[in-house]
């Protein structure tokens, strides 16, 4: 059974070992502790130094944008999370916005508060695992197991709201699942004071750290041209001085009433990335508390009968209702025909849903402008020309998430 | 309600394009596969799209000019976004390569080859990024079955 | 867990002595696993939280991984393999020594999950064999502890030879 026949190569890499003198080419990857799941780096190397490094990716692609074409847009909302699945709120609130928008629904005042609530949730929570991961990865493993101490927490409290800890199905097109529990924005101000104490602990043990500074300062440097010529966007270009974000520049859900700021780096490096994404999560949580205080009452759901299901009791006793949720779950949410590209700022950058709908409840085309595959095409100008070893702080930097990349 | 930069850009190009219109906040541009090149030199120089953002087709099975290839810019100095499409036949799907404009184009133009099989010239590289080598056809297209599997290793028993 | 077909000869002391060996050699392994994290998708998220400090690990003695399946003995593949990555998990597999156990961690490692289309294998257990699945899209930890509970009960009353055929 092993050597029969040989494996297929499911790659064909750019360059072949021997094209230049003295140097070796290396496989890094698709099953590798610092590939972060399921990236391989096939790098040219001349010493320590990496002159070339062709990156491939795909290696996770599962066919979502097929999916799509072949279920309702309510029975999509599972796939959606898996993209990014670090902060998978931040997706599921961006697509039921893609499609709100093409039904033309505005959805209630509590139900913007909420999904912007538990989109910095998110957020924090996915910048705990960057975090984490990329330290851990430097041998920080004290720093890791705070951080995902504290990342569990939020997921302990997630499950109680939706139900699930890590890909949670939440957002419904025109409104939310279902409404906060009773104690939860309690527990919510518990959580945040942890992640206070959690945070300035991880802050002492690696800011000013000798080690920390030396692997992570002027590697990986990346300039603001380039960056926006490859394409990247999120806390990565944010890390190289400019402050661009969707949520300031073109405020959607309830962004434009609250009063944050937003963290640039100086130099483009590692060190830059890491502490833009540790302020982006004091900014988090400086928004969370702002909308805890001021949540309005209210329906969480808009009451429209095209894709918001019918109460359970006036399911059982009147026929329309019965009707109305029969058609709902069977055939989906008529949705009228058009195309609509919108972009929420996830937490790795812009992710933009484009949709294009002919009538009824199927999408016809469903594209994901993933942050992480673009960063992924443009990761090549952050390893050349850096050793070895910082190929492993430079990938965990970008926080690739392979369900957000290879859909 | 048009932004600015969309009215300007409706004035420069409304004539020459098949058609321009404003739509849940993006413009969109209908062109012709051989202006691609120059509307997308026009946006980045005049009128400040710095960033392409996504590139992507459509497949319209039923229309003579089958595929739809979509391209997304956004400006990061007046926050606004546009859509070009551009129209393709099955027969001879190419249109031409970003790349010159852009670096952010190669690999979203190598998914968009994967994925529906349209061809870029002067893209260098368009080996299977999503796929695999080996994988026949184009699985986003709308005649490719969605369970068609091509494994790489033989399934046991 | 390759048989040993050696046909039982000798006084029964001879057997409570291999017996014994085994127990003892069955405790040693199932407290000391090192896994393979092949780690794809979002069960990773939940891998991450097995191992660290509110669900330890670390207590059943399976926290530290191994990334070199030379140096593993258990490969646990967590989250969807996609087409394109089974020539590389079967490769993982094939370079793992004997003993060595599976485990398919979440749906999408056991049966394809949700994604039943032309790009994810439907079940690692298609390209190599499998002695755990652990459903759930994600289990939750306690899941997980359970199944790796589970596997040392079913490795404790293994049948531990030292010397086999391909010895």
């Amino acid at each position: 059974m092993s050597a029969d026949t040989p494996l297929p190569n499911p790659i064909r890499p750019a360059f072949g070992p021997g094209e230049h003198e003295g140097t070796t080419v290396v496989n890094i990857g698709p099953s590798h502790p610092a590939t972060h799941g399921t990236i391989q780096i096939v790098a040219e190397l001349s010493g320590e130094r990496i002159i070339r490094a062709d990156v491939h990716c795909g290696y996770l692609h599962r066919g979502f944008e097929k999916e799509c074409e072949s279920h309702t847009w309510h029975n999509l909302i599972p796939y959606v999370d898996r993209l990014n699945y670090c902060s998978a709120l931040i997706n599921d609130f961006a697509y039921c916005d893609a499609v709100e928008k093409l039904m033309g629904i505005e959805i209630t005042p509590r139900c913007r508060y909420l999904r912007t609530l538990l989109a910095e949730y998110s957020r924090i929570a996915d910048h705990l695992t960057c975090t984490a991961a990329a330290l851990m990865e430097l041998g920080a493993m004290t720093a890791f197991l705070y951080l995902v101490t504290i990342r569990d927490y939020v997921y302990e409290h997630l499950a109680d709201l939706t139900g699930a800890r890590v890909t949670y199905s939440f957002g419904r097109i025109g409104g939310l699942a279902r409404d906060l529990p009773d104690g939860w924005l309690q527990r919510l101000e518990q959580i945040l004071k942890e992640y206070d104490v959690f945070v300035g602990r991880v802050h002492g043990l690696v800011d000013r750290n000798r080690i920390f500074i030396d692997r992570m300062r002027d590697v990986g440097v990346l300039r603001t041209a380039e960056a926006i010529n490859w394409g990247f966007t999120g806390p990565v270009l944010r890390s190289t001085g400019v402050p661009r974000d969707l949520r300031k520049d073109t405020p959607y859900l309830a962004y434009a009433e609250l009063d944050f700021e937003v963290p640039v780096g100086i130099n483009g490096d590692n060190y830059d990335r890491y502490f833009v994404r540790m302020r982006e999560m004091d900014e988090s949580v400086h928004m969370i508390r702002q909308l805890a205080a001021r949540l309005p009452p209210g329906p969480i759901s808009v009451d429209d009968r095209r894709c918001v299901l019918p109460d359970k009791h006036l399911v059982y006793t009147e026929i329309e209702s019965l009707i109305n949720h029969f058609k709902l779950i069977v055939d989906g949410p008529d949705v009228p025909a058009g195309e609509i590209y919108l972009a929420h700022e996830g937490a790795n950058g812009e992710l933009g849903f484009y949709i294009v709908s002919v009538g009824g409840g199927v999408p016809y085309k469903v594209h994901v402008r993933a942050p992480s595959f673009v960063h992924v095409g443009g990761v090549h100008r952050m390893l050349e020309g850096y050793q070895l070893a910082d190929l492993v702080p430079t990938f965990g930097s970008i926080n690739m998430i392979g369900g957000e990349c290879d859909r | 309600m048009a932004a600015p930069v969309h009215e300007r850009i409706t004035a420069r190009w409304s004539t020459a394009v098949q058609d321009a219109a404003v739509s849940h906040g993006t413009l969109a541009l209908l062109i012709s596969p051989e202006q691609l090149l120059e509307v997308a030199r026009s946006l980045k120089t005049d009128f400040g799209f710095d960033l392409l953002l996504d590139v992507t087709a459509v497949d319209w099975p039923t229309r003579d000019l089958r595929f739809d290839v979509v391209y997304h810019f956004y400006t990061t100095h007046d926050f606004v976004r546009v859509r070009v499409k551009t129209r393709v036949p099955a027969t001879a799907p190419v249109v031409d390569s970003l790349i010159p404009l852009y670096d952010s184009a190669r690999y979203a133009e190598r998914e968009c080859h994967d994925m529906y099989g349209i061809k870029f010239r002067n893209n260098p590289d368009l080996r299977p990024i999503l796929l695999y080598e080996g994988f026949v056809g184009h699985p986003l297209r709308k005649d490719y079955p969605k369970r068609r599997e091509q494994p790489l290793v033989p399934y046991r028993k | 867990m390759t048989p040993d077909n050696r046909a039982a000869r000798g006084p029964g002391a001879l057997e409570y002595l291999t017996t014994k060996k085994d127990e003892f050699i069955g405790w040693a392994r199932k407290f000391s696993l090192f896994p393979y994290p092949f780690v794809t998708a979002c069960c990773a998220m939940e891998f991450m939280s097995v191992s660290s400090t509110l669900y330890d690990t670390d207590r059943f003695g399976a926290a530290l991984p191994r990334f070199s399946p030379r140096q593993s003995d258990l490969l646990l593949v967590v989250g969807t393999v996609a087409h394109k990555q089974a020539p590389v998990l079967r490769r993982v597999y094939e370079q793992m020594c004997e003993p060595k156990w599976v485990i398919a961690f979440g749906v999408c490692a056991t049966s394809g999950g949700f994604y039943q289309n032309y790009a994810a294998l439907p079940g690692i257990d298609r390209i190599i064999p499998v002695d755990l699945y652990i459903p759930g899209c994600p289990p939750r930890p306690e899941m997980v502890i359970d199944g790796i509970m589970k596997l040392q009960d079913r490795i404790a009353g293994d049948r531990h030879p030292i010397l086999t055929e391909t010895f």
